[in-house]
């Protein structure tokens, strides 16, 4: 047994629609898109034009800041569309999949007989590179550069959350070896943290020091771990890699083909019970086949990823590229005749002015609606109980705001992402935009280097 | 209610830009928001929020208000037919209504003042009203003396609001507590009104009454000038406890803010780290002075008065549990709002005690902890600063 950590701070907010541990069948999607603005502060270089033939691990675009990482196609079929924005900035590359599936093959073999430049050529070559996320700034890894360590998060705390024990147990084989292959990378560790008290599959993996991590959301977000685990200092730089991701790179050197496998729960309250179950998919697969029959009649929002971080996307919309949870909520554009004072339904909150913190495990089905209006900073210490880190919220987001780079950095801004606190913009009393706030203190730092 | 919504939708083009009550468009803004929580959605970040905003939190806090205002209410009635028939006990009712009647235009003086410049600078600024002077508004009169004339009220409540409030940004960005720059703004401008027994036209301070009804040797000072003076108490620790003595208007019974502070702790909505430490600096001060007492100074009686005293008589616990809790002007870290709280106690009672002039401490002492609040939070963010540093390293 590893490490053992245990986190108070935090909050599981409990949501109807839970998808159940069975993988349900769906009719294979026809479009496929990649979307480019999933990969943040990068630029896209096209390789490709409507009417290109493409096989599944063919390069669709490359990264202009670092050339050598191509995002590829992850079916193969035929390049229909290049959608353009303001600015030209590209939105997604679409691709028509063939019935019957092609794939590029790479160098494949066992890592362990592998040298790291061989291991990094195949995942840069196929596109599985674009899966290692680096810490600071929570974008793609640069090739050039060794992390420290790499950090593998075995479970989800985020409301809804797929199970990854449960995606995972038949393909041991293939997480065995992708972490074989991440190990080839890091002159350090790899830490694979696992939550407490479950049974989880992953908890054979070699090569791999285990971490049993408890707690709340969002103990299961590899930011939160890192700052409990090997904190990074000044200048220090992280990977972390989706756990599914792992298998997809370990499958990548056991077959010598990338087949980007996303298996995704389908969930939400507006989801019919009968659908709310796991999918197979692939990376930017289109989900209308998925959700057209399954949802109720109600106005509601499709979330590509769960309700705190996920995308706002429409019927006929594409999974993301990082996303394995499709989440489907009412929307609450409907007033609220004194809402603030007698709220008409129950909605779940930190706040004990709710009688809510009686009952702690009662799921909600929630909307979309504010709850109130944007306000400046008045209420304190709120943050803090859901921010599990030795880092004081308010002061970071104040200094932000403040453009103050020197006090952001020493405040701890390059530990987080917006994921770790998009906890506190859920309980902010004053209805504060956090997320955004600490992506523009992030982009500013690597703007100012 | 859809009705009522439909309404409101069909006026509302004439508040808009371009439209003839343009200039009133805070004014509907507030209204309309305060009837109707807006149907506005999430549209990036997170998709979902939680259900607490700044109305329901403020509404708290003048809720936990509502038993210090009620007292206060019939405190006042009870105050005045004590001091001129102390034989005869009054009716329940009788001294609620009398109080009623004194209370209720100083906070309707208070509210319409400081509501009017709020509305008038988001109008001019474009912001939106925000809700901290439901607070402020309330509070102004509970810590006034119940025969404060009302233009003083007018002219305390618009100094708060304009030069304690609004030069800073509005709500948010003050740094002293709005309701306590009103009362200081008037205790130093008419300090005859404020403190003492008489005021410079011979009426009662602390009670309203006229002098010629008011029975033989009853004394209109309030426990704390008292102490002060070094005269003999003439209410005990219990009365003072209830808060059936002379005072401003919420500040007497130190029961009735236990049962705010019950109430802004349990919805977590008052800090508990400064009540409970300023509670504590009180009593450790107060303590520490009785041993000293005797030592250093045996003829300063003051300094003999059993250190609960302290927390039961004057504005203490009214202060500690209402104006000190103003997250705005307080310590914003935790460990910040136990040490800030600490001194407000300590400053407290060393005030009282040492400065004859100013009986009343606790106003002066959350002052000057308002403007040192963010030094004491420079250091506790400064030492979060040093051990990332320091981790750094190894």
């Amino acid at each position: 047994m590893g490490k053992t950590i245990k986190l108070k701070k935090g909050y599981n907010i409990n949501l109807v629609g839970e998808a159940s541990l069975v993988v349900g069948s769906a009719d294979a999607p026809k479009t496929y898109a990649i979307k480019p603005t999933d990969f943040k502060g990068l630029t896209p270089k096209l390789k490709v034009e409507v009417g290109s033939e493409v096989k599944a691990g063919t390069p669709l675009f490359f990264i202009k800041e670092m050339p050598e990482i191509m995002i590829t196609s992850p079916v193969s079929g035929e390049v229909i569309e290049i959608n353009r924005g303001a600015k030209r900035v590209i939105l997604d590359i679409k691709v028509l999949a063939d019935s019957k599936m092609a794939f590029e093959q790479f160098t494949s073999g066992n890592p362990d007989g592998m040298d790291a430049a061989g291991v990094k050529q195949t995942l840069l070559n196929s596109g599985a590179w674009a899966t290692i996320k680096q810490r600071p700034f929570g974008k793609i890894a640069n090739p050039e550069e060794s992390p420290k360590n790499i950090f593998i998060s075995g479970f989800d705390s985020a409301p809804l959350a797929p199970d990854y024990g449960f995606i995972l147990k038949d393909r041991m084989e293939h997480f065995q070896w992708g972490i074989n292959a991440l190990k080839k990378l890091t002159a350090g560790s790899i830490f694979l943290s696992l939550p407490t008290g479950v049974n989880s599959p992953l908890t054979s993996t070699k090569n791999v020091e285990v971490v049993n991590v408890s707690g709340p959301h969002p103990a299961g977000n590899v930011g939160v771990q890192i700052h409990h685990i090997a904190p990074l200092g000044k200048g220090d730089i992280v990977w972390a890699v989706n756990p599914e991701d792992v298998a997809n790179i370990g499958k990548l050197f056991k077959d010598g083909t990338y087949d980007a496998i996303h298996t995704v729960a389908l969930c939400g309250s507006e989801v019919n019970e009968g659908a709310r179950k796991y999918y197979t998919l692939k990376k930017g697969a289109c989900i209308d086949t998925l959700v057209s029959n399954n949802l109720s009649e109600v106005n509601s929002r499709i979330i590509s990823g769960n309700v705190l971080t996920g995308t706002k996307v429409e019927q006929n919309g594409y999974l993301g590229f990082y996303d394995r949870q499709i989440t489907v909520i009412p929307e609450g554009n409907d007033p609220e005749f004194i809402g603030w004072l007698v709220p008409s339904y129950a909605r779940p909150s930190i706040s004990k002015t709710f009688l809510s913190f009686l009952t702690p495990n009662k799921k909600y089905k929630v909307n979309t609606n504010m709850h109130g209006e944007e306000r400046a900073f008045v209420v304190t210490g709120e943050y803090e109980k859901v921010l599990p880190m030795d880092i004081y919220p308010q002061h970071l987001f104040k200094a932000i705001l403040a453009n103050d780079i020197e006090a952001m950095e020493s405040l701890g801004l390059l530990e987080i992402d917006e994921e770790d606190i998009a906890l506190c913009e859920f309980v902010c009393t004053s209805k504060m935009p956090l997320q955004q706030i600490v992506r523009e203190g992030l982009d500013l730092i690597e703007k100012e280097g | 209610m859809k009705f009522l919504h439909k309404q409101l939708e069909k006026v509302k083009p004439n508040f808009e830009k371009g439209g003839k009550l343009y200039f009133l468009h805070s004014t509907f803004d507030a209204i309309e928001t305060f009837l109707f929580v807006p149907g506005e959605t999430t549209h990036k970040g997170v998709h979902i929020r939680d259900g607490i905003d700044l109305k329901r939190t403020m509404f708290t806090v003048v809720i936990a208000m509502l038993p210090v205002m009620l007292f206060g209410m019939w405190n006042v009635g009870y105050q005045h037919y004590m001091a001129t028939d102390p034989t005869v006990a009054p009716a329940l009712m009788d001294c609620i209504g009398y109080g009623l009647l004194q209370v209720l235009p100083i906070v309707i003086v208070s509210y319409g003042v400081g509501l009017g410049i709020e509305f008038f600078f988001c109008q001019i600024n474009g912001h939106k009203v925000n809700e901290g002077f439901l607070v402020t508004g309330l509070l102004i009169p509970l810590c006034l003396p119940p025969t404060i004339p009302l233009w003083m009220v007018a002219v305390g409540t618009a100094f708060a609001v304009i030069i304690g409030k609004e030069v800073f940004g509005g709500t948010g960005m003050n740094l002293l507590n709005p309701a306590l720059t009103a009362r200081v703004f008037l205790f130093f401008a008419y300090p005859a009104f404020m403190s003492g027994e008489y005021r410079a036209d011979q009426e009662y301070v602390w009670f309203s009454a006229n002098r010629a009804d008011v029975a033989d040797g009853f004394s209109g000072a309030t426990m704390l000038s008292q102490a002060s003076e070094g005269k003999e108490l003439s209410f005990s620790a219990w009365d003072a406890f209830i808060g059936v003595i002379p005072g401003s208007i919420g500040e007497t019974s130190t029961l009735a803010c236990l049962i705010g502070a019950l109430i802004l702790i349990a919805t977590g909505v008052g800090s508990w780290r400064i009540i409970a430490s300023t509670f504590i600096g009180g009593a450790v001060m107060g303590w520490l002075l009785n041993v000293l007492g005797p030592i250093v100074a045996p003829d300063n009686a003051f300094m003999a008065l059993p250190f609960y005293y302290h927390l039961i008589i004057g504005g203490f616990a009214f202060g500690a549990v209402y104006m000190a809790t103003d997250p705005v002007s307080a310590a914003q870290t935790s460990k910040g709002k136990w040490v800030y709280g600490f001194l407000i106690g300590v400053l407290c009672v060393l005030i009282r005690v040492f400065n004859p002039a100013y009986p009343e401490g606790m106003m002066l002492a959350i002052l000057f902890m308002n403007v040192m609040a963010p030094l004491v939070d420079y250091f506790v963010i400064n030492a979060n600063k040093k051990r990332r540093l320091a981790r750094a390293t190894v």
